[in-house]
């Protein structure tokens, strides 16, 4: 075999208080899609900075075709043809595709930027992507997947021979997904290096050439195309066997705690939707993205009033208005956007977690120091909450230290029913389980629970039954012994509900 | 942190107090400190009511042209208009409290910027007095020596000869004390300081966060046509072109100072009353120790400039302590 395209040796870093890389090689070669795996904190956002320039390695070093590859910025990467595309894309959305793609380096006439040049020479290059758009198409108008194609031109706009990509999907829906990895495909025929970075093991079995697994900041294995399973890369990178939450025995359901009939959201008025969830019962809420799952239960806890429709919680009629009337009747909703909507990250976990509760503890309007400062201790251990002290803001959290404050502030309400939206995007594998063990224990103790995700794993693991949403509607509701994920995909994609 | 904050401009406005005195020989004169504390309990009072908006994340800009407003207007409505003294001190305070529930409304639920709703304010207000006022100058005249006594009073201190407490320190006081009971004691007080840090998880947290801004505004406006009533009480007269101009900068400068983050959710009432403390100091120190009285503008500028310098300066290394010691916690091994 020819010497690698790329090849990092024992590289190591550093930052005050952690090591986040001990030793870590590994090679790319030409034209070969590298996965790298890992949980959040595994080290692998330090490991593709310093592959793009961004920082600089304690030790170890980078060759570049048997070279010392010397980089010391994103500069010295990207004339070296290394391009890193991360999670959240550095777009102007104000500008036309052709800006975007030139943008730093405008082809120039006399001074002045050769607008129609730059289109000219952007269409092989949205071509190349599979993207048939015309280069002066703002960006801001495309949607999320369109824009990482642009981002990948972009790329290639400076004749990247690497592509490093940061968790490309993470925010794609799956029609999306499908085209970028055909992108990928066909920039890999090319002769295009790809680094590929996900959380999603589904995606990278099925794209990536070799996988690499790293787990606290130190290379935990490389495997091979046939030896990339599931199972293998979840051992390397947990270290142990996860037990699958499918084996959570259902209960036989208490009596109905939610009931919506003919509710009808601010968003999709025109399908009004009837569903229930019993007291002890798991629901699921799964969809394409833009299904309106988040909508539902934005408007159950008030935050978008439903446009029509009634609701009954616990067989007392409440079409809530608003979070404070939705908390009345008994409703938590755990949001979407944990740190936008769920926490007020400069505060500390103990006023996060008091937030909701403050009111019910009141002395007169007084906050209750007492209770309140009992409450957050009595959360921080029963939840398992790691910091080093109930003062620390929320901020220094871990993602799912950060969503177990957020479960915490509502379960000091004791809710009747907990809403849940994407209840553990972008939390590492081992802080999911606890989050589904817990959803487990909740539900064991009677208590309703809906929630909407984009992980089939979490629906078809977590749901005692499932309802599936396509463009506002109800496409369908699935029972336990018929879950299954060509059936979901089926009627989330708009199939014909007669033909489950 | 906010401990740590006030006591750091404490110990400023401790040393800015001893410089001038060691400089000027009449800084420490019972007429001097009379003086300086009066005003500072003038400004005080304006300067938490912004405080409450500033909290919130927004602003107040409108608050110089109502001092002018409820300054001109009190004496307008008893010298010109000879209305009974209680309806017209109540007009005045109604009227302002109004105006703060208008541009809390105007900015909770047509959603305008507070910037511009306060700033439409500041032009509003001014002219509108100017406006009933004739552009003249209002005042009491030799009348109304009672109510007068509200700014201009001595109350004598037991054991204290030759220094007595100036009136409005009663009033700063009680209203303190009010003010801080309620943002640091009771629950509306912790949810106005959770808006201003994120007025959308609040929101999804359950509390009624538009009903606490408009409070805010409530408060800031109230205070300033209080604090216009005392300033127009305190000098006798207002003229209406000027009276309380530039007042709106010096309350929310002395918030500043005393710990407000103008991105919100940060601030303690002593705080806000030391920043005004040392504004005055400050004020106080250019008139007696330096002969570039013109220069007051350009030294208060320097001085909070570099004060909020060293704030955040401060604050991003307490950050990065705080960044990398959670780091190090999440890199020990997890517990069983």
């Amino acid at each position: 075999m020819d010497s690698p395209l790329l090849e990092a040796r024992n590289l190591t870093k550093s930052f005050p208080g952690v090591r986040a890389l001990q030793g870590v090689s590994l090679t790319l070669h030409r034209g070969e899609v590298l996965a790298v795996a890992g949980e959040n904190g595994a080290g692998k956002s330090t490991l593709m900075k310093i592959l793009a320039g961004v920082q600089l390695p304690d030790t170890g070093e980078l060759l570049l075709e048997g070279r010392p590859a010397g980089l010391k910025s994103v500069a010295d990467a990207l004339a070296r043809g290394i391009a890193l595309i991360h999670q959240e894309l550095n777009l102007a959305g104000n500008l036309d595709i052709a800006a975007n793609l030139f943008l730093g380096r405008e082809q120039r006439r006399m001074g002045l930027i050769d607008i129609a040049r730059q289109r000219r020479e952007a269409r092989p290059l949205l071509e190349a992507v599979g993207l048939d758009m015309d280069p002066s198409t703002p960006v801001g108008r495309l949607g999320i997947g369109h824009q990482q194609l642009v981002e990948i031109a972009k790329a290639l706009a400076v004749n990247a021979r690497i592509l490093i990509m940061d968790e490309p999907t993470s925010s794609l829906s799956s029609g999306e997904s499908r085209t970028l990895f055909k992108v990928i495909n066909a920039l890999r025929s090319r002769g295009v290096s790809i680094i590929y970075i996900s959380h999603r093991l589904g995606e990278i079995s099925a794209l990536a050439d070799r996988v690499t697994v790293l787990r606290d900041g130190r290379v935990a294995g490389h495997l091979a195309r046939d030896e990339a399973t599931h199972g293998a890369m979840v051992r390397l990178m947990v270290g142990r066997e996860i037990t699958r939450l499918h084996d959570r025995q259902p209960r036989p359901p208490g009596a109905p705690e939610l009931e919506a009939r003919g509710l009808r959201t601010a968003a999709h008025p025109a399908h009004p939707l009837d569903f229930t969830v019993h007291a002890g019962q798991i629901v699921g809420i799964a969809g394409l993205v833009g299904a309106g799952r988040t909508e539902v239960l934005e408007t159950l806890f008030g935050v978008t009033p439903a446009a029509g429709g009634t609701l009954r919680v616990d067989g007392r009629d409440a079409v809530p208005r608003s979070p404070q009337e939705a908390i009345a009747a008994g409703l938590a909703l755990v949001p979407e956007d944990r740190k936008r909507q769920g926490l007020i990250l400069d505060l500390a976990v103990r006023d996060n977690l008091n937030l909701a509760s403050l009111r019910r503890d009141q002395r007169r309007g007084l906050v209750n120091h007492r209770k309140a400062d009992a409450l957050s201790r009595s959360a921080i251990e029963s939840l398992g909450i790691r910091t080093p002290d109930c003062r620390q803001p929320v901020r220094f959290l871990s993602g799912g230290n950060q969503q177990k404050v957020v479960l915490g502030k509502w379960l000091a309400l004791q809710p009747r029913v907990l809403l849940l939206d994407e209840p553990t995007r972008g939390i590492d594998i081992g802080a999911k389980q606890e989050i589904y063990r817990l959803i487990g224990e909740l539900a064991a103790r009677g208590m309703a629970i809906l929630f909407a995700s984009s992980e089939m794993e979490e629906i078809l693991g977590l749901s005692d039954r499932v309802l599936v949403m396509h463009e506002g509607r109800l496409a369908g509701t699935l029972d336990r012994d018929r879950l299954q994920e060509e059936t979901i995909m089926h009627l989330a994609t708009g199939g014909p509900s007669a033909d489950v | 942190m906010h401990l740590r904050k006030t006591l750091g401009i404490s110990i400023l406005l401790a040393v800015l107090c001893v410089v001038t005195a060691l400089l000027s020989d009449s800084f420490l004169s019972a007429y001097n400190l009379e003086n300086l504390i009066r005003r500072t309990s003038l400004f005080g009072i304006i300067s938490i009511g912004v405080a409450f908006v500033i909290i919130t994340g927004g602003i107040d800009l409108s608050v110089g042209s109502v001092i002018c407003l409820a300054g001109c207007g009190l004496p307008w409505l008893l010298t010109t208009q000879h209305w009974p003294l209680p309806a017209a001190l109540l007009t005045v305070l109604a009227g302002s409290a109004c105006l703060g529930l208008f541009h809390g409304l105007l900015i909770t639920r047509l959603r305008l910027q507070p910037f511009i709703v306060t700033l439409c304010g500041l032009l509003l207000y001014r002219g509108i007095a100017r406006g009933f006022t004739g552009d003249q100058s209002v005042g009491f005249g030799g009348d109304f020596k009672g109510l007068r006594s509200m700014a201009t009073g001595q109350i004598e201190l037991p054991f204290i000869h030759g220094f007595s407490l100036p009136a409005p320190c009663v009033f700063l006081l009680v209203i303190a004390v009010l003010a801080a009971v309620f943002l640091h004691g009771t629950i509306h007080g912790r949810y106005l300081l959770a808006l201003g840090y994120s007025e959308e998880a609040a929101r999804y947290s359950g509390i009624n966060t538009g009903r606490l801004t408009v409070l805010a505004y409530v408060i800031s406006s109230t205070l300033a046509g209080f604090g216009g009533v005392l300033f127009v009480l305190d000098v006798n007269s207002a003229q209406p072109a000027d009276f309380g101009s530039f007042y709106e900068l010096y309350a929310i400068a002395a918030a500043v100072l005393g710990g407000c983050s103008l991105r919100g959710g940060e601030g303690t009432i002593p705080g806000v009353i030391i920043g005004a403390a040392l504004m005055q100091v400050l004020r106080n120190m250019i008139a007696l120790t330096t002969r570039h009285q013109n220069m007051e503008f350009a030294i208060i500028g320097a001085v909070i400039l570099i004060g909020v310098s060293a704030d955040e300066l401060m604050k991003r290394w307490t950050l990065r302590r705080r960044a990398a010691r959670a780091l190090a916690l999440a890199a020990l091994p997890s517990p069983p």
